[in-house]
């Protein structure tokens, strides 16, 4: 069946609309009288059904199908809403979550539903009779305009008709459950249809039936010369139609409806178009949806590009021809606008990452009985693709920290005067070429004596060292490795992996991760990424004879220091910059650089920082500054000590990428 | 008949005046010497990175890696690119000059000394008409453990 390449749009679609249904179920709980957000949820639910039976995946559809009755219950207000209705159709969105992420691992999306099917059919005849009975009516409900009502323009030409000895005939055709490709049937059923006559109507719309948002039945009004045996024969003759009836349409008894004559354009003449399928409200929202794969690709043959322009500036420098330079220079613009889009192109919101949270701090504060309230604020800033896929665990590891060791418990907070209910801030936000990621709670904070207490037992530093460590240094710690700071063992923390993965995950992606705390008013772990990964600033600086490039992110500026300059404390060389004590660090014996340039009277230093600390790298020459393409050293090498990566120069040669964290202690 | 042995395709190259062979699809490309960029805080076998149209790839000196004493590059120098569970790396060889269809049957395990390199980094060996091959254990030479030389910051 040539369903596969349907697999990937219905994969997608469905947790969009599981998605959307977890947060309106979420907003359903805190205004549980609001009946359109169930309203909302149950055309998420109807659409997810619908796709669901259309690929096939029966168990997916059933459970949709089960939970659509409940929330229709609810919409109807035979049932109520309270949390144990809320807990059961959570857990079935959890059930359908599995299974779709079953489907998309290639597996058949089935899963033993029966316990939360059985809860749900409880709450189901718990809210009345009327709900049980509506078992497949409910769904119909959905789209249960009457049945085929005509307009008066239509109703005129259907009296029209009749006089020409024409015969108007309803016919409902009804598919079989297991029809795998619905919308392929009804332009099939239409075609047959078009030819013997003229399609006045239909129920659902042809719009609709094209997107396959019905059941397994339709109407259609069809005027025709043909009679009702020769249509139903030839409407059977199309594969998989379960029953066809064809009827004599009565003019005369229908109500009349306000006349809408855009009606008959809606009649078939289209084909059946590959409609962007998107939620109602978000019609008119130009996009398109893109593998990411070739957006990938754009970006490599991009890369490749950035590398030629350098050469390429390169060239145009050594000629001094002023027509090269000149186009040089407007080709370096335009790739300049190109790369923004491309990299713009790759940005999506936190969003992405961030509407999994209300979910999981809902279930935790369940677990762990604390009273919880997330707002989430900044959901829109963007972020480069790779990173966003990076950050999910890390931050997930962080809110669960907060909401295990952070927040305390209802009777502790009102015990200390705080509100019973703990807050936690999920804060996301731009600057400059940075975007800083804050989790807040207004917890505990950080005890630094327990802290210092383990650091020391852990061996991960001395007592001697603890003491004389400022309180900023002491909440690092515990993102040191071989550090966990659970008094306990919960499920929900300590497992084992500490804040040590969290900080190394964010090290990897170029960023850092800070921690601020006051003792019993909360703490605060704040991250910085780059916007982007693959393209960087850097300062090119020569030592000795080899070239390094200096992420320009980590620089704060260069400077030239003579000899007589240089101060010596602890045994080590430091200069005085502007006020501050920063240590030398000589890159040739850092980097085992062969000498072979003659000592000179003077340091070029290049200044470096990691959060408050400094240190100024000692180079020969300062190259320029330039946009290089990052890559990477390759798994043969990765690991090697303060090289963060490597690029290619404009004279195609390789130049290493300096890790300036790790130069700094 | 000759068809029921199965044949090994392999890339023959020369260290000193010996033949070693690494199975054809393992190998990416054979390349003439290029600049290569040290890369700090590695073993000396490691000569560096180079860009390999587009892709930095790290390059080993076969000579050293065996604790042969080295020579300088020569016209004949070449640089076979091998590629082996995910990790790319290029080797650095006297002369590459021979693809050939080994069988295996006539493929040994290493005898105690063959030559000047250690064993371990050996699969086997064939002989054939009087030439003797040398069936490189590309995971052993490739292995990762001793490639940095310090990892401890000393600032």
């Amino acid at each position: 069946m040539e369903t596969n390449q349907y697999l990937e749009v219905f994969i997608d679609e469905s947790k969009e609309h599981l998605q959307s249904i977890n947060d309106q179920l979420l907003r359903l709980e805190k205004n549980p009288q609001d009946l359109s957000i169930v309203n909302e949820i149950f055309r998420s639910a109807h659409t997810l059904k619908g796709m669901s039976a259309t690929m096939g995946y029966q168990d997916l559809s059933n459970l949709t199908h089960k939970m659509e009755n409940v929330l229709d219950a609810v919409r109807n207000e035979k049932v109520k809403v309270d949390e144990g209705i809320l807990d059961v159709v959570f857990d079935s969105v959890d059930d359908l979550e599995a299974m779709v992420i079953d489907i998309s691992e290639g597996g058949s999306g089935e899963r033993n539903v029966e316990r939360v099917v059985e809860l749900l059919r409880t709450i189901e005849n718990g809210g009345g009779e009327a709900a049980l009975v509506s078992e497949s009516a409910a769904s119909r409900k959905a789209e249960s305009t009457p049945v085929l009502s005509v307009d008066e323009y239509t109703k005129a030409a259907l009296e029209q008709s009749s006089e020409l000895g024409k015969n108007n005939y309803q016919i409902k055709v009804e598919l079989r459950e297991d029809c795998l490709l619905k919308a392929a049937r009804v332009y099939m059923v239409f075609e047959i249809l078009e030819q013997a006559g003229d399609v006045i109507k239909s129920s659902p719309s042809v719009e609709a039936l094209e997107n396959e948002e019905f059941e397994t039945s339709f109407h259609v009004l069809l005027v025709t010369e043909d009679s009702s045996e020769d249509i139903e024969e030839q409407i059977k003759k199309v594969s998989e139609i379960e029953s066809v009836h064809v009827d004599l349409y009565q003019v005369s008894e229908e109500r009349k409806e306000e006349s809408n004559p855009l009606q008959k354009e809606m009649a078939p003449q289209e084909k059946p178009l590959q409609k962007e399928e998107k939620d109602g409200k978000q019609v008119g929202n130009k996009t398109i949806r893109i593998n990411i794969d070739r957006l990938d690709a754009l970006m490599n043959l991009f890369e490749e590009l950035v590398i030629d322009r350098g050469r390429l500036e390169q060239i145009s420098d050594d000629l001094k021809h002023t027509e090269l330079r000149e186009t040089v220079e407007r080709m370096t613009r335009i790739s300049g606008d190109l790369q923004s889009i491309i990299l713009n192109m790759r940005m999506v919101p936190v969003e992405q990452v961030f509407n999994r949270f209300p979910r999981m701090v809902r279930q935790l504060s369940k677990d762990l009985n604390k009273k919880i309230d997330l707002s989430v604020v900044g959901a829109e800033t963007e972020l480069d693709r790779t990173v966003i896929d990076e950050i999910g665990d890390p931050l997930v590891h962080l809110i669960r920290n907060a909401i295990d060791h952070g927040i305390e418990g209802p009777e502790e907070r009102e015990a200390k005067g705080k509100p019973a209910t703990g807050k936690l801030e999920l804060k996301a936000y731009h600057s400059g070429n940075h975007v800083f990621i804050e989790i807040t709670d207004d917890g505990g904070g950080i005890a630094r004596d327990k802290v210092v207490q383990k650091a020391v037992n852990n061996r991960v530093v001395t007592d001697e060292q603890a003491a004389s460590m400022t309180d900023s240094q002491v909440y690092d710690l515990i993102m040191e490795s071989g550090f966990s700071t659970a008094d306990t063992i919960s499920d929900v923390s300590g497992r084992g992996v500490g804040l040590d993965v969290v900080k190394s995950t964010i090290e990897s992606l170029g960023g850092n991760i800070s921690v601020d705390s006051i003792p019993d008013e909360g703490s605060v772990f704040s991250i910085q990424l780059p916007l982007t990964l693959s393209i960087i600033s850097v300062m090119l600086v020569e030592v000795q004879k080899e070239k390094y490039a200096v992420p320009l992110s980590s620089i704060i500026e260069t400077a030239i220091v003579k000899k007589e300059e240089i101060m010596h404390a602890h045994n080590k060389k430091v200069i005085d910059f502007r006020g501050k004590v920063v240590p030398l660090v000589f890159l040739k014996d850092v980097l085992s650089v062969p000498e072979e340039l003659e000592e000179e009277d003077y340091y070029s230093v290049v200044i470096v920082r990691k959060g408050e600390k400094m240190a100024a790298l000692v180079v020969n020459s300062f190259i320029g500054q330039q946009e290089v393409v990052l890559k990477s050293l390759g798994d043969y090498l990765s690991g090697a000590f303060a090289i963060s990566g490597a690029t290619i120069l404009g004279d195609g040669q390789v130049a290493l990428i300096l890790d300036s964290n790790a130069l700094i202690k | 008949m000759a068809e029921d042995n199965k044949k090994l395709k392999v890339i023959v190259f020369q260290i000193n005046d010996e033949e070693y062979t690494v199975p054809v699809d393992l190998v990416g490309s054979i390349e003439r010497m290029m600049p290569i960029t040290r890369v700090p805080g590695t073993k000396s076998f490691v000569k560096g990175v180079l860009n390999l149209r587009g892709v930095v790839t790290p390059v080993i000196d076969l000579r050293e890696r065996f604790g042969i004493e080295e020579v300088n590059d020569t016209d004949a120098t070449r640089i076979i690119t091998v590629q082996i569970h995910e990790i790319n790396v290029g080797l650095i060889v006297d002369a590459a000059n021979d693809v050939l269809d080994l069988e295996e049957e006539s493929i040994e395990p290493p005898p105690e000394v063959v030559g000047t390199v250690e064993a371990e980094y050996i699969q086997g060996v064939s002989k054939r008409e009087q030439r003797l091959f040398i069936l490189l254990n590309l995971e052993k030479v490739l292995a990762k453990d001793d490639v940095h030389e310090l990892n401890e910051l000393y600032v």
